[in-house]
């Protein structure tokens, strides 16, 4: 048994995901220009939000799942 | 490029995560299995998403969206002609024997198959190959941060093959693999925001294909030459790459492309690396459906780049460099933040690729090299040693080679020539290996060396336009006497592999067991479900290619 890749990489993208969803929450709307006026951080962190999840959500129910060895 | 204290903070914790991991896997490496083989125990996904992250380095981000920029869509051919048939190959009939003849590396399968001085000759040009190939990315890597971001180039190289040995040391070859993995979504995360926002800023489809028109007419090609991946192929004058059709499915698609992905230990490693023989098929298969929507997020942009952003923004010193069209790309269309995620997924995929190039070279060195001729009866404590130092040793001298390319551009060139004349005969010499049981060992040997050397006079007897004046004869670009002389030399290597294997003795039908096909029993895949069957999945991947490929026509 080794460590499970989705625990790295789920707190990776929840990480992110949070740090991009709050930027893109509370900081200047003004930057937003240069993607056509689209809140592409509030968009990306979300994404990544969800996807670290996802991934958490699998170790949590992995290790309810399966006994340990 | 300026960033601001969002970018800096992503990068930084990106750094925190992959030294995290590594030190994380550090009590998982007890013995010299788990080190360069990941103890063989990795799920599916795992090993098919580093399957194509190990293969995603600098060459792709940049250079696709560069040649995006150049040639238009018809750079797809690297994916969809290039890449997933030769990944469905190797998947449904090669992996069979790759993993189930225990061999630890695929020089170690020539051994098994044919003899020592064939796997002598495959390991240590591969060896050498893989340490010049991560110092290039290096080097590139560490250029590209200082013209964008006024890093200092000796600290980029510095940290990042600091970072890379660390993680390797601690947690090896599963190590390298979960970076992988994390910078396969990290691209994903990063680019994926480019593509919609750049194609929506170009007016979709239909309006990138009308922006397109002109810049292919000013070319002097038809109008659908940037949007049309097989329609100007008629002749190597109607299309951007000067390339006829025959010239791309034989020599990229079959050539090339099977020589690459169903030999090259790199990534065939993490193959190797999965937990059971279905898995490691499953592997290149389920690694194929990234891969297919993979031009999407890399070469999109650079059609975008070049549709939407003035001419004279790809000039540099006066003159026209196509490479900067992602950065160009980010620059114009990512706010602070994403611009963070951005340079993250490209610093990842630097990193990673010279990661896949160390783990490959500390197997090859160890297992290939120095157990086979220099000290064959050492513990396994020792080849755990000797796996640590080969690490180091190689990562120094990939940073080496990283200032040898920095001060002799045109040596690095020229060695890149040499390393393509070593690899296009390789998949003969595998593909009658592992289907004709009577090729013979010295069959294989003399076919590669005659394959390689019909690479190099191919080369010096043909040219490319002006050059070509004195020569046999005159190809219409470069890509067409690269696709030309992985045809020759292939071709060579076979019609020499069986000349040769008919006039020398076969060996005995008993030894060869387990490493040739009509020796080898069929694998039975009873009690696996339909959606975990290779055969299954082979077929779903090459139904959607086609279909890519129709449908971009």
């Amino acid at each position: 048994m080794s460590l499970d890749l989705r625990l790295p990489l789920g707190l990776l993208f929840a990480v992110l995901g949070l740090l991009l969803t709050a930027y893109g929450l509370l900081g200047n709307a003004a930057v937003y220009a240069v993607s056509l006026g689209i809140n592409v951080n509030l968009w990306a962190g979300l994404g990544m939000l969800a996807f670290g999840a996802l991934m958490l959500a699998g170790v949590w129910l992995g290790t309810k799942g399966t006994k340990p060895e | 490029m300026t960033l601001h204290g969002i970018d800096y903070a992503i990068i930084a914790i990106y750094f925190v995560f992959v030294l995290g991991i590594g030190a994380a896997l550090k009590r998982f490496m007890k013995t010299s299995l788990d080190f360069f083989e990941s103890g063989r125990s990795l799920a599916a996904w795992i090993t098919g998403l580093a399957f194509i992250s190990a293969n995603l380095g600098a060459q792709e981000v940049i250079g696709m969206a560069a040649s995006g920029a150049k040639y238009g869509i018809m750079t797809s051919h690297f994916y969809w002609v290039g890449a997933i048939p030769a990944m469905i190959f190797v998947g449904v009939f090669m992996m069979p024997f790759y993993y189930g003849s225990r061999a630890h590396s695929v020089p170690e399968y020539l051994r098994l198959r044919f003899d020592e001085k064939t796997r002598a000759l495959n390991a240590i040009s591969f060896a050498i190959m893989t340490l010049f190939s991560s110092g290039i990315s290096m080097y590139v890597m560490g250029r590209l941060f200082q013209l964008l971001l006024g890093w200092d180039i000796n600290v980029s190289i510095v940290v990042s093959a600091a970072v890379v040995l660390v993680y390797i040391l601690l947690g090896g070859l599963t190590s390298s693999i979960y970076n992988e993995v994390v910078q396969f979504f990290l691209i994903v995360f990063g680019f994926l925001p480019l593509a919609v926002v750049g194609i929506m800023a170009a007016g979709g489809w239909t309006g990138l294909q009308e922006r397109l028109g002109p810049v292919a007419t000013n070319a002097g090609f038809a109008a659908g030459a940037w949007t049309q991946s097989w329609q100007h192929m008629g002749s190597p004058q109607a299309n951007p790459m000067g390339v006829e059709w025959f010239g791309m499915a034989m020599g990229l698609g079959f050539v090339l492309s099977f020589g690459y992905w169903c030999t090259d230990f790199l990534v065939i490693q993490r193959a190797m690396a999965a937990k059971s023989m279905n898995a490691a098929r499953r592997t290149p298969l389920l690694a194929a459906i990234p891969k297919m929507f993979f031009p999407f997020l890399v070469i999109l942009p650079g059609m975008i780049a070049i549709a939407l952003l003035p001419a004279g923004a790809f000039v540099f010193n006066g003159k026209t460099d196509y490479n900067m069209a992602m950065p160009l790309m980010l620059q114009k269309f990512y706010p602070p933040g994403l611009l963070g995620l951005g340079l993250t997924a490209l610093l990842a995929s630097f990193m990673s690729g010279m990661a896949g190039n160390v783990t490959a070279f500390n197997t090859v060195w160890t297992y290939d090299i120095y157990k086979a001729y220099l000290h064959p009866n050492a513990g396994e404590a020792d080849y755990m040693r000797m796996g640590r130092i080969a690490t180091v040793v190689g990562t120094l001298a990939s940073i080496a080679t990283a200032y040898v390319a920095m001060m002799f551009g045109n040596i690095m060139d020229l060695l890149q020539l040499v390393f393509s004349f070593i690899n296009a005969p390789l998949f003969a010499t595998f593909l009658l290996g592992m289907f004709w049981a009577r090729a013979t060992a010295n069959g294989a040997f003399w076919g590669l060396i005659s394959g390689t050397l019909a690479a190099a006079t191919h080369y010096g007897l043909t040219g490319v336009g002006a050059e070509a004046a004195s020569r046999l004869h005159m190809y219409p670009s470069d890509m067409a006497q690269n696709f030309w002389g992985a045809i020759w030399a292939w071709s060579t290597c076979f019609v020499v592999t069986i000349v040769v294997s008919l006039v020398t003795r076969p060996r005995d039908g008993a030894d060869l067991k387990g490493l040739v096909y009509s020796l080898t029993p069929r694998i039975t895949e009873e009690g696996i479900a339909w959606y975990r069957r290779p055969a299954v999945l082979a077929i779903v991947v090459g139904v959607l290619t086609v279909g890519l490929n129709v449908y971009f026509w």
